[in-house]
């Protein structure tokens, strides 16, 4: 018998994992003098009080929904690729090539081939930890967490001295032409008659990323692919009975994965920024493992999951640009949702459970 | 009268909807042996839980020695005299004999003067009740039968007047377990009180004085093991009329199915575990592998499964298989027509947190059969699901639960429906009624002598010599890598097997 009902486990706890955050967050916005119910007031207004705040979260959302699935896929395989950073940054660096060195006729070509390409950097980053993993036992979160500082180098090198364009002082590629510039919400919206601001940058990879979320969930619950990386995950030597080789599967979800965190650049570089500059993921490849650990790596909790953060991101940028509250503790309150949402989950559930099974002997 | 060693009054626990003991009385006298049998679920291990201070009761009392005694934790079950000796050891491997018997009973800070007083009183120990080990062996070197001993002086060394006996021979050669019985005999004869749980009918004949069944949490009843037999403990423990023998009529053995000439088989760390054995299988014949575990049995049946790789030759209808390599996994061998019940249904047989129905499914998934396109064709996986789970009556009937909330037997049985009903030439089967209860043991017994009867070859693993002679047609004996003889189950008996299972070798037994 499940110790209790799916909607308690799906909903219930996050939601009062993320009450508990939000107590703590109050606390430390006490303790340090400010007036927490005006914070929670400026975040959500900030955040989702006009369709410039919507923009915003919205942005954020798209990129932790690329880096939220990819760790998920992997998650499905028992695999912790913390590498997502590293992906999306080679994702970055696929999509400036193809935007810099081809001629595109029509954004939504150049858009397929960044996606390609994108999809493809990511994806050859995570080859090498998965391989190593694979073949040679290295384990996944070493390797991974090391190649993102192989990415970051190999960015500064290719920035640097590369694709930096003469006489620019910018360690950042020459902005893309006007021909690969993706359709903004704004631009989107206009035509049907409604008003989105158009200063803010979510763009038509919202759309992708939540193509991204329907594709996942069909991979991993309905195609043989799936089956087999979910029966992987579950149990090796299950999976080793059953004929699935788990060199196979480990290569395969680390690849779908890798790629994934890479197609994360269609947003924040060819959507947002418009060129390559350094650091352009901003940690989403991090925050994207609190998006899947939330979203009990089901694609419908990850989109969930990826709002939220997105808010809290919108949030906390207007927090700390109209109130003395410091930056650092926006990361203070991102973190203790983080926390609690994803190390501490026991420390909900355990208690839940207990009472859901006192509950149910209740009514007995 | 005599005042009971251990009187339990009224104990009910329930986990959740569970009720695991339900208003349990039981009264041992002092200097008995009192076994508990009952299948798996029946509430036994959760009684001395109770009793070893894991679980807290939800009602009733325990009376040790005349006294109401309160066991919070397993400290003060060893302060009330009781001991527990574990189906699964809990010995540190790298630590000698006396380490592991002082582990946890030192006193004071520094370890020689308890390990010297320990070793005293192991002698004394030893000599009272003629348990010799060595003290100064790592436990890793020492063999199973051995390392019970280690848990036994491990209880009788902090002053254990009561010990509780949980499946001790589960991992014994019948020799060992034999060697057991004398030694519980002895500590008998001194007084001690002992509580034997197991579930096998002919161990409670044998050693017990007194016997509770247990079904479905409750005690149904407490007899003089001397005025009861195992027929009647059969039917109490399940609740209707078993049969105990397997009914099948004499195997009709046709062309040779499965070939095996030399394998060898060397593990992950090196060792070799099968060194070079001859079998064949024909069509229409069980050929049971008796042994104790650890013998190979399991690699044998693995490299035939396609989950390991070995050398030598095997051949299946004629055709030599792939033994390493590609060709060699699990799906290769499926295709050639080889089935697989594996020995342990919860780490490879089920994925546990599948439902039932994608289970159904599992080393299969790729059958045509299953696909629809690029997807999985999930109705048509459900709709085989129901037809085997009605063909094979997995209880409760419904292919949305997941593995793990079946009981033992019923996930066994829809191990044994998706196996067997892939119709295959060979069939593979590791321990197939282990942890399963004795209803559903009759059942699937029932079934693989069925796939026999239509002809098709039968390769049986078990560590239960009782299921081996009842099922195989052939019996061959594994002992460490080697077959130590083949016999017919009518042309030999428990003991000539039990000297083979020893390594005790062929025909001079």
């Amino acid at each position: 018998m499940d110790k209790m009902p799916k909607w308690a486990d799906v909903i219930l706890i996050p939601l009062i994992s993320l009450i508990l955050a939000a107590i703590l967050s109050t606390l430390v916005i006490l303790a340090i003098g400010e007036n927490p119910v005006e914070a929670v007031n400026l975040m959500v207004t900030g955040a989702l009080g006009s369709t410039y705040g919507w923009g915003y979260t919205l942005y954020y959302a798209t990129n932790f929904m690329f880096t939220g699935l990819a760790v998920a896929v992997a998650f499905h395989a028992r695999l912790f690729n913390i590498g997502g950073e590293g992906q999306a940054m080679l994702g970055g660096l696929g999509v400036a090539m193809v935007c810099l060195y081809v001629p595109w006729p029509h954004w939504s070509i150049a858009l397929l081939a960044a996606m390609a390409a994108a999809m493809l950097f990511g994806a050859a980053w995570a080859a090498i930890p998965a391989y190593l993993q694979a073949k040679r036992g290295s384990h996944i979160v070493i390797t991974t967490i090391m190649f993102n500082f192989i990415a970051a180098a190999l960015l500064n090198y290719m920035l640097v001295i590369v694709m930096r364009p003469a006489g620019s002082q910018d360690p950042a590629t020459a902005r893309f032409p006007e021909a690969v510039h993706l359709p903004t919400l704004h631009e989107m919206l206009a035509p049907i008659g409604i008003n989105f601001s158009k200063a803010a940058p979510a763009n038509i990879s919202l759309i992708v990323a939540l193509l991204a979320c329907v594709v996942v969930w069909a991979l991993i619950w309905r195609t043989r692919l799936g089956y087999e990386i979910r029966a992987y995950g579950h149990s090796e030597t299950g999976a080793v009975y059953a004929g699935i080789s788990p060199v196979r599967i480990t290569i395969v979800a680390m690849l779908i994965s890798g790629a994934l965190a890479g197609l994360m650049a269609i947003n924040n570089v060819m959507g947002e920024a418009e060129r390559l500059v350094l650091n352009s993921t901003e940690g989403a490849g991090f925050i994207g493992i609190a998006v899947a650990l939330m979203g009990r790596s089901h694609p419908f909790g990850v989109f969930l999951a990826a709002i939220l953060f997105g808010f809290l991101y919108q949030g906390g940028a207007e927090l700390a640009l109209w109130t003395s509250i410091p930056r650092e503790l926006i990361v203070v309150i991102q973190a203790l949702v983080i926390l609690f949402t994803g190390a501490l989950d026991n420390m909900v559930r355990m208690p839940l459970e207990k009472l859901f099974l006192a509950l149910r002997k209740e009514a007995n | 009268m005599t005042v009971p060693a251990i009187e339990l009054k009224g104990i009910s626990k329930a986990f959740g909807p569970v009720q695991a003991n339900k208003d349990i009385s039981i009264s041992v006298a002092p200097g008995t042996i009192h076994g508990i049998i009952g299948e798996n679920g029946a509430g036994k291990s959760t009684l001395m839980s109770i009793l070893y201070g894991f679980y807290k009761a939800d009602k009733g009392e325990i009376w040790i020695n005349g006294k109401k005694t309160d066991i919070p934790d397993s400290q003060a079950a060893i302060a009330a005299g009781i001991g527990m000796v574990f189906q699964h050891f809990k010995l540190v491997e790298n630590f000698t004999v006396l380490e592991n018997i002082v582990l946890g009973a030192e006193d004071g800070g520094l370890l020689a003067p308890s390990l010297a007083k320990a070793r005293k009183e192991l002698k004394d120990l030893e000599q009272e009740y003629e348990l010799f080990v060595d003290p100064d062996k790592r436990i890793d070197e020492i063999g199973v039968g051995m390392q019970q001993r280690v848990e036994i002086l491990k209880a009788l060394y902090r002053k254990a007047e009561i010990l509780i006996l949980d499946e001790p021979t589960g991992v014994l050669t019948p020799a060992e377990a034999d060697q057991l019985f004398r030694i519980l005999d002895r500590l008998r004869a001194e007084g001690k009180t002992i509580i034997l749980i197991t579930h096998k009918l002919r161990e409670i004949m044998e050693a017990t004085d007194t016997v509770s069944v247990m079904r479905r949490g409750q005690m149904t009843a407490t007899v003089k093991t001397a005025e009861t037999n195992p027929e009647e403990l059969a039917e109490l423990m399940v609740g209707r009329k078993v049969l105990l023998r397997v009914d099948k009529v004499p195997a009709k053995p046709g062309k040779p199915i499965l070939e095996i000439e030399n394998l060898r088989v060397t593990d992950s760390s090196g060792v070799e575990r099968v060194k070079g054995i001859d079998l064949t299988v024909r069509a229409g014949e069980i050929v049971g592998i008796a042994g104790v575990a650890g013998n190979g049995q399991s690699e044998l049946l693995e490299v035939l499964g396609g989950m390991r790789p070995g050398s030598g030759t095997i051949r299946m209808n004629g055709v030599p298989l792939a033994l390493s390599g590609p060709g060699s996994d699990g799906q290769a061998r499926r295709a050639q027509g080889i089935a697989h019940v594996p020995e342990d249904r919860q780490r490879e047989g089920l994925i546990m947190d599948f439902h039932a129905w994608e289970n159904v499914a599992f080393g299969y998934h790729r059958d045509p059969a299953y696909q629809r396109g690029i997807f999985m064709d999930n109705a048509a996986l459900r709709a085989d699901t129901e037809r085997k789970i009605e063909k094979f009556d997995v209880r409760p009937p419904n292919g949305w639960l997941s593995a793990k909330n079946f009981s033992g037997g019923n996930q066994q049985k829809i191990v044994v429906a998706r196996e067997i009903e892939r119709n295959p030439d060979l069939l593979l089967v590791g321990q197939p009624t282990r942890g399963v209860d004795i209803g559903a043991i009759e059942f699937i017994h029932k079934q693989i002598v069925a796939l026999r009867d239509q002809g098709k070859a039968i390769l049986l693993v078990s560590v239960e010599l009782e299921e081996i002679f009842s099922l195989s047609d052939r019996i061959a004996v594994m002992f460490d890598g080697h077959i130590m003889g083949e016999r017919l189950p009518h042309e030999t008996d428990e003991k000539e097997l039990g000297l083979l299972m020893a390594g005790v070798a062929g025909e001079a037994a």
